[in-house]
């Protein structure tokens, strides 16, 4: 495992290593069984299985926790939550993973953490999702030309059937503004 | 029987006809609703991957509205995710005076308050706990006779607030189809994972979760679901899966209100078929006329 030679290569902030401690005392007790690893339906694509994942948490392997895609693939179907033996909070610790990756803007997840990024700024601005804006967004922040084609089938399809208005949305409402920025401020506070 | 009700956004564009159904069935059934007035987004499965407080606080919002509403009744939620996320946000507060106090602080921001005294209960629970399959049968005037029908829950109506069905092995669909006249298809994938927001984020490891579910369902009539985005993974993206798995896996996927509605003499225009990806109209030729 390249990933495990001990050399950060990204320096962390603090806050990242403040989540890192949260991680890791989330799966503190984990006893290594396996359980996870073994429900989860996305093992088969991941790198490290989740059961690794914990262990070098646990380990405080950061640089090789970050170079992992293990976490990026949870789609939160809570089978290892219902079923770890220790009744550890294992999605909610994938999550936590994630927003560091998302908040650290950590390169390699980009592709994933870009489209949840405009999904949350589109409901920002209009309080609920706009998926022509969001995804438009998203589809310039990649710069794949051919990334749209995989959608725009499916797009024609929805457009077709009255289900995605062609619209682009002019008004901001922003009824959610306040909110985002009691929280932005709540979380610079800690 | 009256309930809050909070669509959710996609209960407004993508999934328009799982809200026409609902709303239709439930009316049929005797329920009424009170849509949540000022209903905002629930953050979906992006809140959670940015921001742990955001992730809380956006669902509490809209409890904290529908509290804000005269009469105090469970809040119904037709999407699975947006289910979880009100509910999570409902639980964590109850139980958690520290983070209560602190998304408080959060909706203090615009004179919300929350106080927890809502329960949020998804459909097929109220479905299923709170009028059951003899109401079902009760107006069932066309029995979907002859038909076999694969019930797929998903995950986060099951997970991990084992609510109302087992979250292993769910059940919870069986008598309502049955109630409907139809079969159950035997099958094992009913609760797993369709990949969510992979389709998006990363198309091939969604394509073998959905293409896994589909290959399982060869021989039923139709696949019935209970979320959006759900729905979507398993209408969408057939001809994919099918090529990814070397097989033909088109199959009927329909909203489970849209199957019963058929049943209890619901026209197709007013359950929304024509807006469905993945439904071929001979299924509903296929049902025998009542005699």
């Amino acid at each position: 495992m390249s990933a495990s030679t001990g050399h950060p290569q990204e320096s962390a902030s603090p806050q990242a290593h403040d989540d890192l401690e949260h991680v890791r005392q989330m799966v503190q007790s984990c006893i290594q069984c396996g359980t996870c690893s073994g429900s989860c339906p996305n093992a088969f694509a991941m790198d490290l299985t989740p059961r690794q994942l914990w262990r070098l948490v646990l380990l405080d392997r950061r640089e090789a926790v970050f170079q992992s895609r293990t976490f990026m693939l949870c789609s939160a179907c809570y089978f290892c939550t219902l079923r770890c033996p220790r009744g550890l909070p294992l999605t909610e610790a994938m999550h936590v993973l994630k927003q560091t990756a998302s908040r650290e803007k950590l390169e390699r997840y980009r592709p994933v953490t870009a489209f949840y990024r405009h999904f949350m700024g589109s409901i920002r601005r209009h309080g609920r999702v706009n998926e022509l804006e969001f995804m438009t967004y998203y589809f310039a922040e990649m710069m794949k030309p051919m990334l749209p084609l995989r959608y725009s089938g499916l797009g024609l399809r929805l457009v077709a059937k009255g289900k995605l208005s062609l619209r682009w949305p002019l008004r901001r409402t922003q009824p959610l503004e306040a909110l985002f920025r009691k929280v932005a401020e709540l979380e610079d506070a800690k | 029987m009256k309930y809050h009700y909070y669509p959710g956004c996609s209960l407004e564009g993508t999934a328009r006809e799982y809200d026409q159904s609902a709303r239709a069935l439930l009316a049929a059934l005797g329920v009424q609703l009170s849509v949540i007035d000022g209903w905002t987004c629930c953050g979906a499965s992006a809140a959670e991957a940015t921001s742990a407080l955001l992730a809380l606080a956006l669902p509490a919002r809209n409890l904290a509205l529908a509290e804000r509403q005269a009469e105090a009744m469970d809040v119904l939620v037709p999407c699975s995710a947006c289910y979880l996320n009100l509910k999570t946000a409902a639980e964590k507060t109850r139980t958690d005076a520290l983070l209560a106090a602190q998304i408080n602080a959060v909706l203090g921001a615009e004179q919300l308050h929350l106080q927890g005294r809502l329960r949020v209960r998804h459909l097929l629970d109220v479905l299923t706990t709170d009028l059951g399959a003899a109401a079902v049968r009760a107006k069932v005037v066309r029995p979907l006779t002859g038909l076999r029908i694969a019930p797929y829950y998903g995950c986060q109506c099951l997970r991990p607030y084992a609510d109302f069905d087992d979250p292993e092995r769910p059940t919870s669909m069986d008598p309502l189809i049955r109630a409907a006249g139809a079969e159950v298809f035997p099958w094992q994938m009913g609760g797993r994972c369709c990949g969510a927001s992979h389709m998006s984020t990363q198309h091939d490891v969604g394509i073998a979760l959905v293409a896994g579910i589909l290959e399982a369902a060869r021989g039923a009539a139709a696949i019935v679901t209970v979320c959006p985005m759900c729905q979507m993974n398993l209408e969408a993206f057939q001809g994919a899966a099918g090529r990814a798995a070397g097989n033909d896996l088109h199959i009927n996927i329909l909203y489970l209100p849209q199957l019963i509605g058929l049943a209890v003499g619901l026209d197709a225009s007013v359950l929304g078929l024509r807006l469905n990806l993945a439904f071929d109209n001979a299924l509903i030729r296929s049902i025998p006329v009542a005699a």
